[in-house]
């Protein structure tokens, strides 16, 4: 008995912990240079520094950095989700010579480290004129992703093969198969795998990092980089604050609208490595 | 009822290996939808890792020609003081991490599995921070850990205890990063919890009428039943604290390259004296040595722990080992 209340105790004290930081994030993106670095530190900003949300469009593009951000994250998620789709629907419904030793090769890429290939591919967008612009980020998501891919296969398999026989001898063609028949199916798989996909290119930083030089072209993640530097003795936590927020919340809309999919992402792609 | 598909093998000689059976449209679309993957897989994994190790060779700025340097780029890394630093700091996360992770996950997860009421808030409260992405974590703990206004050390110091100054520190740095990762590890709690639910209650029900304690179930049933992921965590935490970049980026990254990273270096991660040498120094064919040089450390103690796991994983029969 006394355990079980220890269990709760433990839960609620430490999700509480969890949490706080959020917190500490939402208030002081309100709180002026002076309020943030005070000891002790304050709860709740005295005073409420609500102007921190107007200036900041001031001092950076915020609305410029928030359209590069979800330009380059929808059109990233769509071009992995298709293409890792039609390639998992390849991998889990056709049978073709070289189908397996593809498909070994494609999941041994999730162990490979990013930095192995990170150069020779900045090489490559080098040579192609592509630095400084948004196709770096975009273009490579459209040839699929291996986790992805994985996922929607193994969804993919679990749909009756005798909905598909059936569109063939209707004289549907693979394409078509695909289309209206697996995909309209799938959808509980593609939205999993959609939100993941979301998170993912929403958060990403290193290869803006190294792609995005020019000011006018940074993501929500490289702006609150950039705010940590001191501007001519300027202290700008507090906009960096109100810049993660901005980052922040979207993530949580998202999961609180869709939160069953996102664990099972979660599970999916923690439980079948 | 028959239907007449290329699904149903053919009442040819059931020896012929199943592709010499295919048919030629299937062969053909086959590999049309698999094609932007396995172009993608020539583009940017196989034909770069390729490339990388070329690279490696060689002096390249990007502005001029490669030229060709043999092994002179690892024969330079080792008199390298940074690349060791690089190293050290690297390791002391990994030490440090890797356990750390697997524990503080394992145990949330066993704290909210079994018969618990108000499982969905559980989950979200101790979720949730692993969503936030990188670079406002590291922002909001730039403060957080602030050795002087922060809230972090706000009640040590009204207690009187010692504080640490933890990303001022030299010695505090790492554990400090490590800290940061462990509060977005949620996911690592949420993959454990289905997997420690995943074991059917009938094993804990038979271990019981041996008059099996909470313990002996714990380390007889509980853990060996969910070996295979513990396994497989092991694996990517590994991986993930040799790849340490955005937290220490924000932190101590500078955009002026050669600036140190944290007080005596102490925060110079693998990947941000890579990313230095080659964003910030055009080191092109160095940085890749130190790629390749990270890409076979981490292929080596994966094989090592691959090896490893027919002494301590458990796959129940029947289960692809993949």
């Amino acid at each position: 008995m006394i355990a079980a209340y220890a269990r709760y105790l433990v839960l609620v004290g430490g999700g509480v912990l969890m949490l706080t930081p959020f917190f500490w994030l939402l208030s002081s993106s309100f709180k002026t240079p002076e309020t943030i670095y005070i000891f002790p530190p304050q709860w709740i900003p005295d005073p409420i520094h609500w102007r921190n949300y107007t200036e900041v469009f001031d001092v950076i593009p915020v609305l410029r950095y928030a359209f590069n951000t979800v330009y380059i994250t929808v059109l990233a998620s769509v071009g992995v989700i298709l293409s890792s789709a039609m390639a998992a629907y390849g991998f889990a419904r056709l049978r073709f010579r070289g189908r397996d030793l593809m498909f070994s090769l494609l999941l041994s890429t999730v162990m490979l480290p990013y930095v192995v290939t990170m150069i020779p591919v900045y090489i490559m967008f080098t040579r192609l004129g592509w630095i400084d612009s948004f196709r770096p980020l975009i273009v490579p998501h459209w040839f699929g992703g291996p986790v992805t891919i994985f996922m929607l296969r193994q969804f993919f398999r679990t749909i009756p093969l005798e909905l598909e026989a059936a569109a063939r001898i209707d004289g549907a063609s693979r394409p078509r198969i695909f289309l209206q028949v697996i995909l309209p199916l799938a959808r509980p798989a593609l939205v999993v795998t959609s939100i993941l996909a979301l998170v993912y290119n929403w958060n990403s930083f290193l290869e803006p990092l190294i792609y995005l030089r020019k000011q006018r072209l940074y993501t929500l993640a490289l702006a609150v980089n950039a705010l940590k530097e001191f501007e001519s003795g300027m202290d700008w936590t507090h906009y960096m604050m109100v810049v993660a927020t901005i980052m922040v919340v979207p993530v949580i809309i998202l999961y609180f609208l869709a939160q069953r999919a996102f664990i099972e992402g979660i599970v999916l792609t923690g439980l079948k490595g | 009822m028959p239907v007449a598909t290329t699904e149903v093998p053919s009442p040819q000689p059931a020896r012929l290996p199943f592709y010499r059976r295919l048919s030629f449209e299937e062969t053909m679309f086959g590999w049309i939808f698999i094609l932007p993957a396995a172009l993608g897989l020539l583009l940017f994994q196989l034909g770069p890792v390729i490339a990388s190790l070329g690279l490696s060779f060689t002096k390249y700025d990007i502005i001029t020609r490669p030229r060709w340097n043999g092994i002179d780029n690892y024969v330079r890394l080792f008199s390298d003081d940074l690349w060791i630093k690089s190293i050290q700091v690297t390791l002391k996360y990994a030490v440090i991490y890797v356990p750390a992770s697997l524990i503080f996950a394992y145990g949330v997860a066993l704290l909210m599995s079994g018969r618990i009421r108000g499982i969905a808030i559980w989950r979200t409260m101790w979720y949730l921070p692993s969503i936030v992405p990188s670079v406002a974590a590291a922002a909001i703990w730039r403060w957080g850990l602030h050795p002087e206004f922060g809230p972090i050390n706000f009640p040590l110091k009204v207690l009187g205890l010692p504080a640490p100054r933890w990303l001022a520190d030299p010695d505090w740095i790492v554990p400090s990063i490590v800290f940061i990762s462990l509060w977005g590890l949620g996911n690592s709690v949420l993959i454990f919890l289905a997997a420690i639910t995943g074991v059917p209650p009938s094993f804990y029900e038979a271990a019981e009428v041996d008059g099996a304690g909470r313990w002996r179930k714990f380390t007889a049933i509980t853990v060996p039943l969910t070996s295979s992921i513990i396994f497989f965590q092991l694996i990517i935490a590994v991986i993930n604290s040799f790849q340490v970049f955005t937290s220490a980026f924000v932190l101590f990254g500078s955009n002026s390259a050669s600036s140190s990273a944290g007080t005596a270096n102490a925060a110079l991660f693998y990947m941000l004296y890579m990313y230095r040498n080659a964003f910030g120094y055009f080191r092109n064919g160095y940085a890749s040595a130190m790629a390749w040089i990270l890409f076979l450390a981490v292929a080596l103690l994966t094989l090592v722990l691959f090896k490893s796991q027919n002494r301590w994983v458990y796959y129940e029969a029947g289960d692809e080992a993949t």
